[in-house]
């Protein structure tokens, strides 16, 4: 069987498509079908590309072959070839009228637009190592403590905290500092890791 | 005898559209129709 279909030349499997056996085209992809692949390949060094590319020369190939138009009995290959490479012409003006974004080069786009947002697992680290200052602020003393939330959790300046509290800002900034001392002592007193 | 120290290409094997590439082609010439009307040409896609 593949004797035979070696045997019939390009233009007869041609003539026979034309007169509507169908199963000619099957043969003619066949067998021309990686060089005109490679041809397109080694000019545009993309796959997706050169599927398309490929798809549009063969479309191309039919239309021409049931409209009747093809007049280049016995060179066939060649002729598939200049429709394929006329297309790669084509894929090439449309790239430069339109430049796509090439992501294969050293700079990466996403190292730029990178999701900022957690996911599930530091989620889960984040709102436990919340949990544990929450836990050691309790800890505190209560003048401290008040300090602390103020300025932290309540984003209060230290103004605004020495005249809610009735202390100066001087005590405030101190009760502050104190807050922090001690929070650094339990942590390292206890081996507490608070980082995500 | 001289060694032969480069790779045999593999590239030029799978250098080939996909099975579906070339179903497709089949499927569109199968479809596609020419018919012919006071000397014009239409083209119809009859699935």
């Amino acid at each position: 069987m593949i004797m035979r279909k070696e045997l019939i030349s390009d233009a007869v499997l041609v003539s026979d498509y034309i007169d509507g056996n169908e199963k000619s085209l099957a043969v003619l992809i066949e067998r021309h079908k990686q060089k005109v692949y490679s041809f397109i390949y080694s000019k545009v060094y993309d796959r997706d590309v050169t599927e398309d590319v490929f798809q549009d020369t063969f479309i191309k190939v039919i239309k021409t072959l049931k409209l009747g138009k093809y007049n280049e009995e016995g060179k066939f290959l060649p002729w598939v070839m200049r429709i394929a490479h006329n297309l790669v012409i084509d894929h090439f003006r449309k790239n430069n009228r339109m430049p796509k974004f090439d992501n294969s080069t050293e700079f990466n786009i996403f190292s730029v637009i990178s999701d900022s947002s957690l996911n599930a697992e530091k989620r889960i680290i984040k709102e436990q190592v919340e949990d544990d200052v929450r836990r050691l602020i309790e800890e505190l003393p209560d003048d401290q403590k008040q300090v602390l939330v103020m300025r932290m959790y309540k984003d209060m300046s230290f103004k605004e905290i020495s005249e809610l509290t009735g202390v100066s800002i001087n005590t405030a900034l101190g009760r502050m500092r104190y807050a922090l001392i001690n929070l650094r002592k339990v942590i390292d007193k206890h081996n507490i890791v608070l980082t995500n | 005898m001289a060694k032969l120290y480069s790779k045999e290409l593999k590239h030029s094997e799978t250098l080939k559209p996909t099975e579906e590439t070339v179903k497709f082609l089949l499927s569109y010439s199968q479809a596609l129709s020419v018919i012919n009307c006071n000397k014009l040409k239409f083209e119809a896609l009859l699935n």
